[in-house]
């Protein structure tokens, strides 16, 4: 079956979510991704999302983050303190999955702003439940689409630690949780080299050159001794992906998640 | 004891020029029509407090209401960017916005210290990020008993707590189903709060003993606004009008025509009920 780099970026994503996994997710990309993860491999994945859906199994993607759904298929739906003091700060979370607008070499994220934070050239909406769903998950999966302008040297604000500026301030401040442990893109997979904590290419898609990925890195890209290609999505991956945007835009009327 | 009033008579009694006002709904139960009326009443230099300013703070915004936003994530839930609130912050029109920029968790725990009656929240948050050196408001302290550092804001205590909830009975007590949001902590963080509803009922009739209900008591006034959470969705009632918020993007993007729609649709528009 043909695919697109955006499919196989959502599907390589959703395999990184276990069965036993209690994730905490973000809207958009993140979304599509632990959703397809419960309609295929892992049935039992717990899905949390900030507007306090607790085990929630949504038929349709959510447009935002607080759809109805979201609420009429959960477990149990707690108030939005609640849901950021007992559960993501009580260490609840295994997994956060997030997005963002620039992430560096060091899975720190920035959704705040471009140029300066006083007079933006872009402002963008901001933190959200990043920056704690970063702190306090046990670890964290980004997934975004890689091009240089999102793949930066340097990030224009911080608002979501990673493993820091250098790579070394996160484990320097004491934060007890592992941090960004996988960065999917619609290229490759990459991971955080132990000790510098560097991202670097593990996994490249099929068809995706390590040339193709080096253009679309604003910093050096570099790659682990073994670079793996991706296992291509399976028709059964392919077909429930389809059929969830398929059924999200039948509700939306609009392709929600991307 | 809660009043039940016109939505005309709460707004012009409860929200007043220069308030610090929070309008509070999570995606769900937005007091958009409460919204419109503050527009409509020219209430002017008001500190809006929201944790995810969505269309009814874009709109007041835009209005010329605000002078200052407190919030944490500011866009149009799966669509993209709010229009008006960047031409504020990026170009100052019609005015320029001061902004206090939280994380949700800040937020959250800000309301509920302020339900609580407290000074300030203590949470787990902000280590390593960028935000700290722009608010003044986040600091950090040292646990007294493990010496971890902290993060700390100051509790939000808005003049007012503005909500939309499902259900009022003859009493005034209040239910809310469904997605909470902080609406319970906002309104016992408030110094007054005005409730709109969907309906009045005799009684609540057959429900859990857990439902989240604000006693009377804990409520200025309420407002019967059927579909005055629209276009966001109230559980049990109607849904989200996601098309809107889809329009709403180009709504926004051009001053002029923000400006005929909110002429058309807020300012001479007829009171729901």
């Amino acid at each position: 079956m043909n695919y697109s780099a955006i499919e196989m970026m959502t599907i390589a994503a959703a395999r990184a979510l276990r069965n036993d996994d209690v994730c905490f997710v973000g809207i958009g990309l993140p979304s599509a991704a632990c959703n397809l993860a419960r309609l295929t491999h892992a049935p039992g994945v717990t899905l949390i999302y900030e507007s306090g859906a607790i085990a929630t199994r949504p038929n349709v993607l959510p447009l935002s983050i607080g759809d109805g759904e979201l609420c009429e298929t959960a477990l149990t739906t707690v108030s939005v303190p609640e849901m950021f003091r007992y559960w993501l700060q009580g260490g609840r979370i295994t997994v956060g999955f997030l997005g963002g607008a620039q992430v560096d070499r060091f899975g720190n994220l920035n959704s705040t702003v471009i140029g300066d934070y006083r007079r933006p050239k872009v402002r963008l909406p901001g933190a959200g439940g990043a920056t704690e769903i970063a702190a306090c998950c046990g670890r964290t999966f980004i997934v975004m689409r890689q091009h240089p302008r999102a793949f930066v040297p340097k990030l224009d604000f911080m608002t979501t630690l990673g493993h820091g500026p250098t790579g070394r301030e996160r484990r320097a401040l004491g934060i007890g949780t592992a941090g960004p442990a996988l960065l999917v893109t619609d290229l490759c997979v990459l991971e955080p080299e132990t000790e510098c904590n560097e991202f670097v290419v593990t996994a490249l898609h099929p068809g995706v050159s390590a040339e193709k990925v080096r253009e679309n890195t604003g910093w050096e890209a570099r790659f682990a001794k073994k670079v793996r290609e991706s296992e291509p999505p399976s028709a059964h991956e392919l077909e429930t992906l389809r059929e969830l945007h398929a059924r999200t835009a039948r509700a939306h009327g609009t392709a929600a998640g991307e | 004891m809660g009043s039940f009033l016109s939505l005309r008579e709460a707004v012009a009694g409860l929200v007043h020029d220069g308030d610090t006002v929070a309008l509070e709904g999570f995606t769900h139960l937005i007091p958009f029509a409460a919204g419109h009326e503050i527009i409509r009443q020219g209430r002017r230099g008001l500190t809006l407090i929201r944790m995810t300013p969505d269309l009814i703070y874009d709109q007041m915004i835009g209005a010329g209401c605000a002078r200052k936003l407190i919030f944490s994530w500011g866009g149009n839930p799966g669509v993209g960017s709010l229009h008006r609130l960047r031409d504020a912050v990026e170009k100052q029109w019609p005015q320029a916005l001061e902004i206090e920029e939280h994380s949700h968790a800040a937020m959250a725990n800000a309301y509920a210290a302020g339900a609580s009656g407290l000074p300030c929240a203590i949470f787990r948050g902000y280590q390593g990020v960028d935000l700290p050196a722009h608010n003044p408001n986040i600091r950090f302290v040292a646990c007294p008993f493990t010496g971890e550092s902290l993060a700390c804001v100051p509790a939000l205590r808005p003049d007012v707590a503005v909500i939309h909830a499902q259900r009022a009975d003859r009493q005034g007590n209040l239910l809310i189903e469904g997605i909470l949001g902080v609406q319970k902590e906002a309104v016992l963080a408030s110094r007054r709060s005005l409730v709109t509803v969907e309906e009045v009922v005799e009684e609540f009739g057959e429900r859990s003993p857990n439902a989240v209900i604000l006693p009377a008591w804990t409520v200025t006034a309420v407002a019967v606004v059927p579909g005055g959470a629209r276009p966001s969705y109230a559980h049990g009632y109607y849904s989200r009008d996601n098309s809107f918020y889809v329009a709403w993007d180009e709504i926004a993007k051009d001053r002029g025509r923000f400006q005929a729609w909110i002429e058309q649709h807020v300012m001479r528009a007829e009171l729901p009920a």
